[in-house]
């Protein structure tokens, strides 16, 4: 079977992103907050701070203190998630941390803490870069001077076909190629990946080809995200 | 402190020169693999690069297979960033170093089919054998993800498997004449960039100073895993030039992991 020429299951092109939801400030306690829905998969994220660093032993004083936590709620997986961090989310809170440093002016807060929480409530594959676009907006929300958006998506291989945002589904093919999986976050500004994984079967050329379209993805969202902030603000300047 | 040993680091990579070892940006420290090195492990190895030392050892069992691989056996990779070898290393629990170094290793080895999974599944749904492969970090000096990654692929090449008795029960401490089912050989490349510079094998100072860090774990014309860590970024120009580098260093390693027997 190839993918190249029946296509994927959801009939959406090599290139095309599932539709996504984005909405600012969804929870009032936080400092700033966001929802990304990006097909089924959903993520909440929500930032307090510039606050006192927490254990006192952490704090930097040349840079603000960036601690990521994501979670996966029980019920956003088939099988039931145990409640309480796994492996997986402490290794993804600290991947997440690795790719909004850069678009944060750290300097500008020193001796402080931000600390970034995100809730996986619905997990459809491609959950770490809902999180990631959740929490970049998040931050903005929260009014951290930043330099840019950081805007995720995964690109990956089904069998022979390169192409965006993979679902479960789509990562579960074991036929030909099997599925491999490329998530990626991209600052426009400044041109650079800062979140670039991998796991699966991918030739060099093949994995470049991937990127390239990871990133296209990624200005998209990144297009998205500018909207989405600005509109936010429109509402709020009616209101108040 | 740290601002001077960045220029430092700077200066030297100007000249095509590094902060330990007598080698340029492209090329790894001395690298050292010691098998057999346990007695009651399935399999053992040592790893010295430069002056940093990990030892791995695999452990099997029988376990129950997990429900998405019912045919196959299970791999577990743990890592320890051990007291002993850092001042920096604290007692507890792993922290968020350990369980990435582990997970990045675990990909490699998974992900490439490094070991033939489905000969290791003894009754399909019921009871397959679990592989524990764990490395303890002794001394560090930079560059943990290649060095436990070495360590991990050397300890399974050479592991023998346990014995069974006539009730299908693990027999500690005899071992079958046979080994593990073995196919690939994945070779992770750890890259840093600092400043504008791109290189191999970092050593403690250098990992200190990175800007961003990028692990390419490679067999032989396909890549297997990839991790991207530090807190920069990187542009594709230079991802692009750690995967065609990646695939030359691996040329250079792989027969030092070939030649081993058990």
């Amino acid at each position: 079977m190839s993918y190249k020429k029946t296509g994927r299951f959801d009939k959406r092109k090599a290139d095309e992103l599932r539709p996504i939801k984005m909405e600012v400030g969804v929870l009032p306690n936080c400092t700033g907050s966001a929802r990304v829905k990006a097909g089924k998969t959903t993520a909440i994220a929500g930032v307090y701070g510039p606050k006192e660093v927490r254990p006192k032993h952490l704090q930097l004083n040349d840079k603000l203190l960036i601690r990521c936590y994501y979670d996966l709620i029980s019920f956003s997986v088939t099988d039931r998630a145990r409640p309480r961090p796994s492996r997986r989310s402490r290794e993804l809170g600290l991947v997440i941390k690795n790719a909004l440093e850069k678009s944060i002016f750290v300097e500008d807060y020193p001796k402080s803490m931000l600390e970034v929480f995100v809730e996986i409530t619905e997990a459809d594959a491609g959950s770490r870069c809902a999180a990631i676009t959740a929490a970049s907006l998040a931050v903005a929300d929260a009014g951290i001077q930043m330099r840019d958006f950081v805007p995720a998506v995964a690109a990956g291989k089904i069998d022979d076909l390169i192409c965006l945002d993979l679902t479960k589904e789509e990562e579960d093919v074991h036929d030909g190629g099997g599925a491999t999986d490329i998530p990626v976050a991209y600052i426009p500004s400044i041109d650079e990946v800062t979140l670039l994984q991998l796991d699966g079967k991918i030739s060099s050329k093949e994995l470049i080809e991937a990127i390239k379209l990871g990133i296209k993805g990624c200005k998209k969202i990144h297009e998205m995200m500018g909207k989405t902030f600005k509109e936010n603000y429109k509402i709020k300047a009616v209101k108040e | 402190m740290t601002k001077d040993m960045k220029n430092y680091i700077l200066e030297l990579a100007e000249k095509n020169k590094r902060n330990t070892g007598n080698r340029g940006l492209n090329d790894f420290r001395e690298l050292k693999i010691e098998t057999g090195i346990s007695v009651n492990a399935e399999g053992s190895a040592k790893v010295q690069l430069g002056e940093t030392i990990v030892i791995a050892g695999v452990k099997m069992d029988i376990g129950t297979p997990y429900p998405d691989t019912m045919n196959k056996g299970n791999l577990i990779c743990t890592g320890e960033l051990a007291p002993i070898s850092d001042p920096d290393f604290e007692p507890g629990p792993p922290d968020s170093r350990a369980i990435e170094l582990a997970r990045v290793v675990d990909r490699g080895i998974r992900e490439s089919d490094a070991v033939d999974f489905e000969k290791l599944c003894i009754t399909e749904g019921e009871k397959v054998w679990n592989v524990y492969v764990d490395f303890y970090v002794l001394n560090n000096d930079g560059n943990l993800i290649d060095a436990c990654g070495l360590a991990a692929i050397a300890a399974l090449k050479v592991a023998r498997m346990p014995k069974l008795n006539e009730e299908g029960k693990v027999v500690h401490g005899e071992w079958s004449k046979e080994k593990i089912p073995f196919k690939k050989i994945p070779i992770p490349t750890t890259f840093v960039k600092i400043g504008n510079h791109i290189m191999v094998d970092p050593d403690k100072d250098e990992e200190e100073n990175l800007d961003a860090r990028l692990t390419v774990t490679c067999s032989e014309s396909e890549i297997n895993a990839l991790q991207k860590g530090g807190e920069g970024g990187l542009k594709l120009e230079e991802i692009e030039l750690c995967l065609t580098k990646s695939f030359k260093i691996r040329e250079k390693i792989v027969e030092s992991i070939a030649k081993l027997k058990g």
